[in-house]
């Protein structure tokens, strides 16, 4: 039952006809993943456009509490990141583990980058009574009472995004391993491909998290 | 295997135009008053620069039929969420 020593760099698992289908039915799974993803974000999203739509001022001021230039700062990281990310699963499907190492290793550091980024603004939030909970909240910090809730879906909703940054650093890290040991070839590189798609979708969300947060 | 390989100049080419979109959007939002349609040309740009990441780096320019129904039947229910919430918010007396 056990195909724990096959090589996979040229074997499939014994319940699948071919590598082939194995690497599709690997990726359709991330994919309906990736769904799941999009429906627990995309829900987030319709609460923050009712409440946009109901209090108006609050998201203006809100908006203001937030610096822009580190929203485009960490943007453009992050699609740094995901070109680096792309390039990294180019290289797998070509072979060669060594320059997808390189471009994980790439991705990882952008990925680090925007948690520092994400840390100072975090804290200055915090500093400044701005964190809606936890007994950190000052009430005289803002003038529309409602910029609470706009707070609220801040932290929320960029801090799931940013859970999900750090769980792409902890898969890049396992990434990195394998392509040291030269576990891929260009007949298998679903992990790659899966970790990659993954790291587009936490992309695809800060396009929106930015504009909607930081800009208007 | 089959699998289709971005090259490299796609790649970057993506990313180029990724970053100008991102320009554009942060440009526009700060010092350009379009009134209301402020925010619509925020979300319109947004949504091509995530399709512009959903066909090319996530090569679902090149992917399976089942891959592409997958992520297109999941907006469908996005819009079913957004549509029957929009019409309870906005319609109560």
């Amino acid at each position: 039952m056990s195909t724990a020593n096959i090589d996979r760099r040229v074997q499939h698992s014994h319940h699948f006809d071919s590598m082939e289908q194995e690497h599709e039915a690997g990726k359709q799974g991330v994919w309906i993943f990736m769904a799941t993803e999009l429906m627990m974000f995309g829900a987030l999203f319709m609460g923050y456009a009712i409440y946009r739509a109901k209090y108006a001022d609050a998201w203006v001021e809100g908006g203001s509490l937030l610096d822009w230039r580190l929203g485009l700062f960490n943007t453009l990281v992050l699609l740094f990141s995901s070109f680096t990310m792309a390039q990294a699963v180019t290289n797998a499907m070509k072979g060669d583990n060594k320059k997808a190492f390189v471009n994980v290793m790439v991705t990882t550091a952008c990925a680090g980058i925007f948690m520092i980024v994400k840390y100072f603004e975090y804290s200055g939030k915090i500093h400044h009574g701005l964190f809606p909970g936890l007994g950190l909240w000052n009430p005289e910090a803002v003038q529309v009472p409602e910029t609470k809730l706009f707070l609220t879906l801040y932290f929320v909703m960029t801090g799931l995004h940013g859970i999900h940054i750090l769980i792409g650093i902890g898969l890049m890290f396992w990434l990195m391993k394998r392509l040291r040991h030269e576990e891929f070839s260009k007949d298998y590189y679903t992990s790659v491909e899966g970790v990659g798609l993954y790291w587009h979708i936490v992309d695809i969300i800060w396009i929106y998290l930015f504009p909607l947060m930081y800009l208007i | 295997m089959s699998g289709h390989i971005v090259p490299f100049k796609t790649n970057l080419k993506t990313f180029i135009a990724l970053v100008i979109l991102t320009v554009i959007t942060a440009l526009t939002a700060h010092y350009v008053d379009l009134g209301w349609f402020n925010l619509p040309l925020a979300m319109i740009i947004a949504s091509a620069k995530a399709i512009v990441v959903a066909l090319w780096f996530m090569h679902l320019k090149y992917d399976t039929v089942v891959n592409r129904s997958i992520i297109l039947s999941t907006l469908a229910f996005l819009g079913l969420l957004v549509a029957f919430s929009a019409i309870d918010i906005f319609t109560r007396a």
